[in-house]
């Protein structure tokens, strides 16, 4: 068989399973959902990624109750 | 101005009456290879976002048709590949209309079966060469690749599918 012959056949095998498809009409106008598509990936990103609030938190609760650090801390920034 | 010209400058309207003028057309390809109409949709829209975010790269003296498929065939591939261990070919996928005994249902079952299985640039050119029967200079166009590897990939997809439906039971001659 050659590879003709076993594309045809494939092909055969395939429309037997799965034939062409026939609904492909569009519904509905798809405009609006293109808009709060770009609307939405426009927004602009003001979130923080939670690490970053936990590192603040524990920075924060480092210099109010060990008040000594912050020469230390100014020293290494 | 001309319209694409405004397009590429990223005048909106301009973006909205392409969109308008191709939404159908788009919709129609991605429709044939992910074979799903709400799938379809989503592509449709998420080809048109990359088309507006790539719209200073597009020359306004191209073919914008050529364009748009080539991203709708990309943004159809990329959900093959996504989708394929999660998802296999929709259950109400139309059949030819044949004599429907149990064994022409199983034999129909594990052609689906071994067809989802395929990777996805296969089943891409498989799908809309087999199937579909579009032409090898149109996949070609389509997916940015040679006509001689479209061949390549078809004649590939030939040989996966009679390997793996062989292991399943179902006769193929082998070659």
């Amino acid at each position: 068989m050659n590879n003709q012959e076993a594309k045809k056949e494939m092909e055969d095998l395939l429309k037997h399973a799965i034939a062409p498809a026939r609904e492909t009409e569009l519904r509905r106008d798809l405009w609006p959902q293109m808009l709060s598509k770009l609307e939405e990936q426009s927004a602009p990103v003001n979130k923080v990624p939670w690490f970053d609030w936990a590192l603040a938190a524990i920075l924060s609760a480092v210099l109010i109750f060990f008040p000594g650090s912050i020469p230390a801390l100014l020293y290494h920034l | 101005m001309e319209l694409l010209e405004r397009f590429a400058a990223g005048d909106l309207e301009a973006f909205e009456t392409l969109f308008r003028e191709h939404q159908r057309e788009v919709y129609a390809w991605i429709v044939r290879i992910v074979r799903d109409s709400g799938i379809a949709e989503d592509l449709t829209v998420e080809t048109f976002w990359r088309i507006y975010k790539n719209r200073s790269r597009f020359r306004p003296d191209g073919n914008f048709q050529a364009w748009t498929r080539r991203i709708a065939t990309n943004a159809a591939l990329d959900h093959l590949r996504h989708a394929r261990r999660e998802t296999s070919l929709p259950e109400n996928l139309p059949a030819a209309a044949v004599a429907d005994s149990a064994v022409l249902l199983q034999t129909r079952e594990h052609i689906r079966k071994a067809f989802s299985d395929l990777p996805a640039k296969y089943r891409l050119v498989a799908t809309l060469a087999l199937v579909e029967e579009e032409s090898y200079s149109d996949i070609a166009q389509a997916a940015g690749i040679s006509e001689s590897l479209v061949k390549v990939r078809v004649f590939r997809a030939v040989r996966l599918l009679r390997k793996k439906l062989n292991s399943l039971g179902v006769k193929v001659n082998s070659q």
